[in-house]
């Protein structure tokens, strides 16, 4: 057995590790396995204790390019780094992309990522028109919106739960330039993000807003809010990366996160002076996080939370406001804070995350006790306001939280394969997770 | 248009080393034994961007088979710029101790065939006075060690084939090139304990482009391994039979 962590570095894990090389080999003869891919989910949902991981990264061969009509069919370890680094010469672009493009299309596919566009996109798996999904049978069932439909809508935010999938299709978009033209402006509260949004949302294909966490009072609320339209200056030629390439080599001592740095970088973050408009390059305006290779290690050994929520909008405003109270109060900072509307677009799996509402993210270092019991606070206040957390980032709801915010979980086991499954997934449905 | 043939083609270093070429106005010849995989390979290669690829599904261990095999070969390919052997099998050294039989198939799939090969490629590199004929040996072939000394017989003696080849063969300016990888991660190796020390066959088929670009003779990947091989071959005998490596 190996240690495993994910990206959170929390919790960590004794697994057995079995990579995967080919499409046509069968799954091995394992009572519990879970597919692997780039292990860039923050909690336990790609950690499997006491098991086996299927980690995905040479399954990263092309299959078909349709460089006419933006197809593009792929193994399951393809990352979407590689993709880009394939299709943007030729004037494609992903038609949904997470803050990191280092994940693989099936960690993509299994958490129904979002991204800056989901008001006009979407969830990813929108732009997904088939798949394999390998059953540890040996079944193979050739998955898509018109072909075994209701294995389709259950792989898609399964969490890797249903199977192995073994290559992806997805619908690109075409673009005209490697650039993105961005605007950025400063909100003074939650209202004003709110109204802002409305109207920037009609121009713009991504919007997206950092708030600072730790301001209070009439100051509660207020950030940044930074909009994104593909540029139309014809500029394709451009190198891409395809690998992480600064890292960072060593855990930060501890202290270094506490609330003064936390704070004193919010404040510049803030009052950095920025221009209104500018042309910058896609990585970074879309990946600003990847420039540096492991920045998780910044949070020291103990590693870090995330808590990513969504709220319908009717209570959107109140309960982000309790949410950041209760923050602001406990004192614990939190070092990046994104805010974003989801749009109206229904998403296309069981169990998928993003639904119309407000969504928050926030890093918090792990202090222990102190910080579980803050994210169980905040458990509360998106419970009451029927919203819903993001299992692709979390490590520590209960079963009784995630069972509100997924109430198809039942519909939804059925699909399990019987010899699959994950630390995150027995945690929210064992009897204990009931509490 | 470059004409790469690669014999092994599913071979994990093989593969990354492909990909690099695929956008380099490339056609590939590929051949394994295993058709479907092959499949898997090409088409990768295509959406990649080479210009051709075409696939053969052939035992290279048989050598009687070989005579055949170089004419198609030439047939289709007339003028060969790169060609890379990387086709081989990690020898069970415990089995092979208690059955001659498989020893001696052991050294032909990773020796004898690959000799077989190079014969006729020698032959047709010589009489096209240009481009580089690229085989993966082994850091294990530089000493032999009780842990894997017939996988190292096989690729030592492969490693001083080379020599002589490549003394036969640079003055018709044929560039002959020695890989010597240390511990890759690939399926061959699927089982080992991993540390330090092993690296990914990308990296190695980046210091197997950057060897054929520099027209290097040997290379060491990564290249702290001919530190590692110098200092293992440097240890005496009397000393050295008493180590368990
Ligand atoms: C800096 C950063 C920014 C991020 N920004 C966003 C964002 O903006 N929006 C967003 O939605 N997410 C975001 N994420 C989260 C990330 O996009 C998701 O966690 C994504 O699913 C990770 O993909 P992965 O390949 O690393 O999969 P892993 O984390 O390895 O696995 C995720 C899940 O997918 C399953 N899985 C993986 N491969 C397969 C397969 N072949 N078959 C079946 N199941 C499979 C696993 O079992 C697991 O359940 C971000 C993460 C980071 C680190
Ligand atoms: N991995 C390492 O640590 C390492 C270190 C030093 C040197 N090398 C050498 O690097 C080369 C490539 O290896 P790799 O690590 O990339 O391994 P790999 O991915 O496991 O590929 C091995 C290749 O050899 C073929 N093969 C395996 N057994 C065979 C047999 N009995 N007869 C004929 N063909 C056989 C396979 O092709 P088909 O089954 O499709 O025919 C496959 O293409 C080999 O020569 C190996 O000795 C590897």
């Amino acid at each position: 057995m190996k240690h495993g962590a994910s990206w959170g570095r929390y919790p960590t894990v004794e697994q057995d590790t079995i990579p995967l090389y080919w499409r046509d080999q069968p799954l091995p003869d394992k009572p519990s396995m879970l597919a692997y891919g780039q292990g860039r989910s923050y909690g336990d949902v790609c950690l499997n204790d006491g098991a086996v991981i299927l980690p995905t990264a040479n399954l990263q061969r092309f299959i078909q390019f349709d460089s006419d009509k933006g197809i593009l069919r792929a193994e399951a370890g393809v990352t979407l780094a590689q993709i880009l680094s394939l299709v943007m010469p030729k004037g494609w672009f992903l038609a949904v992309t997470p803050g990191t493009k280092f994940v693989s299309l099936g960690g993509a596919v299994a958490n129904d990522v979002h991204g800056k566009n989901h008001h006009r996109a979407g969830s990813f798996g929108c732009h997904v028109s088939a798949f394999e999904l390998l059953r540890s049978d040996g079944q193979r069932l050739l998955c898509s919106p018109e072909q075994n439909e209701d294995w389709f809508k259950a792989t898609i935010g399964g969490l890797g739960l249903t199977g192995l999938i073994s290559w992806v299709e997805i619908k690109l978009k075409p673009i005209t330039s490697f650039h993105i033209d961005q605007q950025v402006c400063c909100f003074a509260n939650l209202e004003e993000f709110l109204a802002l949004n409305d109207v920037m949302e009609r121009d713009w294909e991504y919007t997206v807003a950092w708030i600072d966490c730790l301001a209070k009072g009439r100051k509660l609320g207020r950030g940044l809010y930074m909009a994104g339209n593909h540029a139309d200056d014809k500029e394709l030629a451009i190198k891409t990366i395809d690998e992480p390439a600064l890292t960072m080599p060593v855990d930060a001592p501890g202290f270094l996160l506490n609330r003064y740095t936390v704070k004193s970088f919010n404040t510049l973050y803030y009052q950095k002076p920025r221009k209104h408009v500018s042309n910058v390059h896609y990585d970074s305006y879309f990946y600003p996080l990847d420039k540096i290779a492991h920045w998780n290690r910044m949070y020291g050994k103990r590693g870090f939370f995330q808590y990513q929520c969504v709220i319908p909008m009717a209570k959107s405003q109140h309960a982000l406001s309790q949410i950041l109270q209760a923050i602001a109060k406990s004192g614990q900072a939190s070092f990046l804070s994104v805010v974003k509307k989801f749009g109206e677009n229904l998403p296309p799996g069981l169990l998928s995350f993003p639904r119309p509402g407000i969504t928050l993210a926030m890093d918090m270092a792990n202090r222990g006790d102190k910080t579980l019991r803050l994210l169980d606070q905040l458990d509360e206040i998106t419970m009451q306001n029927n919203g819903a957390v993001y299992p692709a980032k979390d490590a520590r709801m209960s079963g009784l939280a995630y069972k509100s915010y997924y109430p198809e979980w039942q519909t939804f086991s059925q699909y399990i394969d019987p010899k699959f499954s994950s630390s995150f997934w027995r945690r929210v449905t064992s009897s204990t997770g009931q509490q | 248009m470059k004409n790469i043939l690669i014999l092994g083609a599913t071979s994990a270093i093989a593969e990354r080393f492909a990909q690099r070429y695929a956008n380099q106005d490339c056609r590939f010849y590929l051949v394994s034994r295993n058709q479907i995989r092959l499949d898997n390979v090409a088409d990768d290669l295509r959406v990649r961007g080479a210009k051709d690829v075409i696939t053969e599904s052939l035992d290279l261990t048989e050598t009687s088979g070989h005579n055949h095999f170089m004419t198609s070969v030439i047939g289709r390919l007339e003028h060969i710029d790169i060609a890379l052997i990387a086709y081989g099998s990690l020898s069970n050294q415990p089995a092979c101790e208690g059955d001659s039989e498989l020893s001696l198939k052991e050294l032909n799939t990773n020796c004898l065939s690959v000799i077989s090969l190079l014969t006729l490629l020698a032959n047709v590199f010589e009489k096209q006075a240009s481009g580089c004929i690229a085989v993966i040996s082994s850091v294990a072939g530089d000493r032999g060690r009780q842990s894997n000394y017939i996988y190292g017989t096989a690729k030592g003696a492969l490693t001083i084939f080379l020599q002589g080849l490549r003394n036969r063969l640079d003055r018709k300016g044929v560039h002959v090139l020695t890989i010597k990888p240390g511990f890759v991660d690939t399926p061959m190796t699927q089982d080992f304990k991993k540390g330090l020390l092993w690296v990914s066959p990308k990296s190695i088929a980046k210091g197997i482009e950057n060897a054929i670009k520099r027209k290097k003779d040997t290379v060491y990947l990564p290249f702290f391994w001919r530190y590692i091989m110098l200092i293992i071959k440097f240890i005496p005998e009397r000393i050295f039979k008493r180590m368990s490596l």
